[in-house]
């Protein structure tokens, strides 16, 4: 199936990757023959056929206590920020 | 010279001091200085740090009781977190981050006694099939045609741990497989290239791709030492729900172990992609080969049939950019990594951090995932996609109801020219063929070197197996890597050129 224009920009602000014309044109070009790729799953009968969730078929996922087994590394946690004030991370403005 | 040895022979020379951990460090930081301008399979290399744990291993050496990997060189994919050493998944969106942490499997492999020679290349995010998508540049392949100078790829993702083995800039590498990241590469540069059961090795500190298919794995040059790499790797971890609580046998013992009896399947399915290429009577001959070598090692052979596999690629490009688009929300330019100037608001932040960040393989992934995950797409493509998945996984259950392990080709063709780059994404996504059904079934599979095609490039075979039994493709992979007798070596490798 093709993928139109406003349909690629709506994915584009859906997964905040800013895109400019010329690169929305292009992205929906190949998106739509990845899709038009993907369409041979339509030969597939799925009648009643389950979801495979996950991988693991031979053991099931176990609980575990629910208990605290990290913390109080504020610093190493803030190592990597781009920027921050004191103990926090910072963002532009978002209240005019 | 000290880094022609293989894992095994260097910890036997380890132990009988023939040489020591120092020397066989720095023979390996010398060839990774000598060889890296051109082949760039490492992003960081780390030689202090890996000089000074020689000199401790040696210690312990001395001490005894050393633990299999004291003292021996390992290149570690640049998508391992490892505490304090920049870890990069070759993005330039974390192109200086510095993991806090080290990941479960390199911790194992450190408290293993190896050492670590640095950070290899790899598609961005493990995005890729040809390590042409690196923000770090692409790496060149160290094998080339016969009387032909073009540069060509190492397959990928893990692309760079491939060409760091190949080259003897490494004794063995971790890498991480999703769809084929391990065994294609592992082709490609005429290595062994082993992707565990999913489930089998931690995923924790590693940087996610798409969860339900990563998996790391051993790279080498022989199934010995993968199989000495897998049993420290290996292996239950709380912090990894998906990891599994399954004892880890000594998956050395099962290599030179007896084939006699054992079935091997052929699936019926795989040739025809072979039959559409140029290349493919090569990797027909070599698989033939195959067979015939375990036949004669006392092996079943037996056709079987696995009629989902057609399906499987497309099934895989839908569930994992699913995963991926989900996976890398995170990378957002506010707790980690590249943030870009000039923003006006938080969203303009998030588009401009990522747009900048990311690299076009990788938006398209992500915008992929998220078109598929989409309000009134997720029925028709992302579960339908799941429950294609189901019936790939009942293809192999059914499969190995009749036999032991399968044997097919690891990719469609040998090692391609950087300027032979498909411009059609599909087509590039064709190279893992044959890779992605086992992953899409969490099937352990390997990738043997048995043969040179007519330009004198490597060729592999995939070796597949139940779950949890990587003990009989390793046994069939030594079997079938001592009748091949693949002892050709790369052009370009330490000691013979820089």
């Amino acid at each position: 199936m093709s993928l139109d224009l406003a349909t690629t920009r709506r994915i584009a602000k859906l997964a905040r990757i800013g895109l400019d014309d010329q690169e929305i044109e292009a992205v929906r070009a190949q998106l739509g023959g990845i899709l038009g790729w993907i369409e041979i799953l339509d030969e597939v009968d799925v009648e009643g056929v389950p979801p495979m969730i996950g991988t693991s078929t031979n053991a099931a996922l176990l609980p575990r206590e629910d208990a605290v087994t990290d913390g109080d590394c504020q610093d190493k946690v803030l190592s990597n920020a781009p920027d921050r004030e004191g103990p926090f991370f910072t963002v532009p403005k978002v209240v005019e | 010279m000290l880094t022609d040895l293989t894992i095994a022979q260097a910890a036997e020379g380890l132990r009988k001091k023939e040489f020591s951990a120092v020397e066989l460090t720095k023979a390996h930081t010398d060839a990774v200085e000598a060889l890296n301008g051109r082949v760039n399979a490492y992003i960081t290399v780390t030689p202090d740090k890996a000089l000074e744990a020689a000199k401790k291993a040696d210690s312990t050496l001395s001490a005894g009781e050393a633990p299999a990997l004291t003292g021996i060189p390992l290149g570690i994919k640049d998508l391992f977190c490892t505490n304090g050493v920049r870890t990069t998944a070759a993005s330039k969106i974390i192109g200086n981050f510095v993991p806090p942490y080290e990941s479960t499997v390199t911790a194992k492999l450190l408290e293993n006694g190896a050492i670590f020679l640095g950070k290899t290349n790899l598609d961005e995010f493990a995005m890729g099939s040809g390590n042409l998508t690196s923000a770090f540049g692409s790496v060149e392949n160290p094998w080339h045609r016969k009387d032909d100078a073009s540069v060509l790829v190492p397959g990928g993702s893990s692309g760079g741990s491939a060409a760091a083995v190949a080259a003897h800039m490494a004794m063995g590498a971790t890498g991480t497989d999703t769809g084929g990241s391990i065994r294609q590469p592992a082709a490609y540069c005429g290595i062994v290239g082993l992707k565990p059961t999913y489930g089998r090795c931690s995923r924790w500190g590693t940087i996610a791709f798409a969860s339900s298919l990563d998996q790391a794995g051993p790279m080498t040059r022989t199934v010995e030492d993968a199989a000495i790499m897998l049993t420290a790797m290996a292996g239950h971890d709380p912090k990894d729900s998906t990891c599994a609580d399954v004892a880890v046998p000594d998956y050395r013992a099962a290599c030179g172990r007896s084939l006699k009896g054992l079935r091997v399947g052929i699936p019926q399915e795989y040739d025809s992609p072979l039959m559409a290429t140029e290349k493919g009577n090569d990797i027909l001959a070599a698989w033939k080969k195959g067979a015939k070598i375990l036949e004669e090692a006392g092996c079943e052979i037996i056709d079987v049939f696995l009629p989902h596999t057609r399906y499987a690629l497309a099934t895989y490009y839908i569930i994992a950019p699913a995963e991926c688009s989900s996976n890398l929300a995170r990378y957002d330019g506010v707790r980690f990594g590249k943030r870009a100037e000039g923003a006006t608001s938080l969203d303009d932040l998030y588009e401009k951090t990522r747009h900048n960040g990311f690299g076009e393989e990788v938006r398209r992934r992500i915008l992929m995932g998220t078109y598929v995950l989409s309000a009134g797409y997720y029925d028709a493509y992302y579960l339908k996609a799941q429950k294609v998945r189901t019936l790939i996984q009942r293809d192999f259950t059914q499969a190995f109801q009749k036999v032991d392990v399968l044997l097919t080709p690891t990719a469609p063709t040998a090692a391609f020219a950087r300027d032979e780059k498909p411009e059609d994404p599909v087509q590039m996504y064709l190279n893992d063929i044959f890779t992605v059904p086992a992953s899409m079934a969490g099937q352990p599979a390997m990738s043997v070197p048995v043969a040179l095609d007519d330009k004198g490039l490597p060729l592999g075979l995939q070796l597949i197996g139940k779950h949890f039994d990587e003990e009989t493709i390793i046994a069939v992979g030594s079997a079938l890597e001592k009748a091949a007798g693949f002892t050709a070596r790369p052009d370009l490798r330490a000691g013979v050129s820089a």
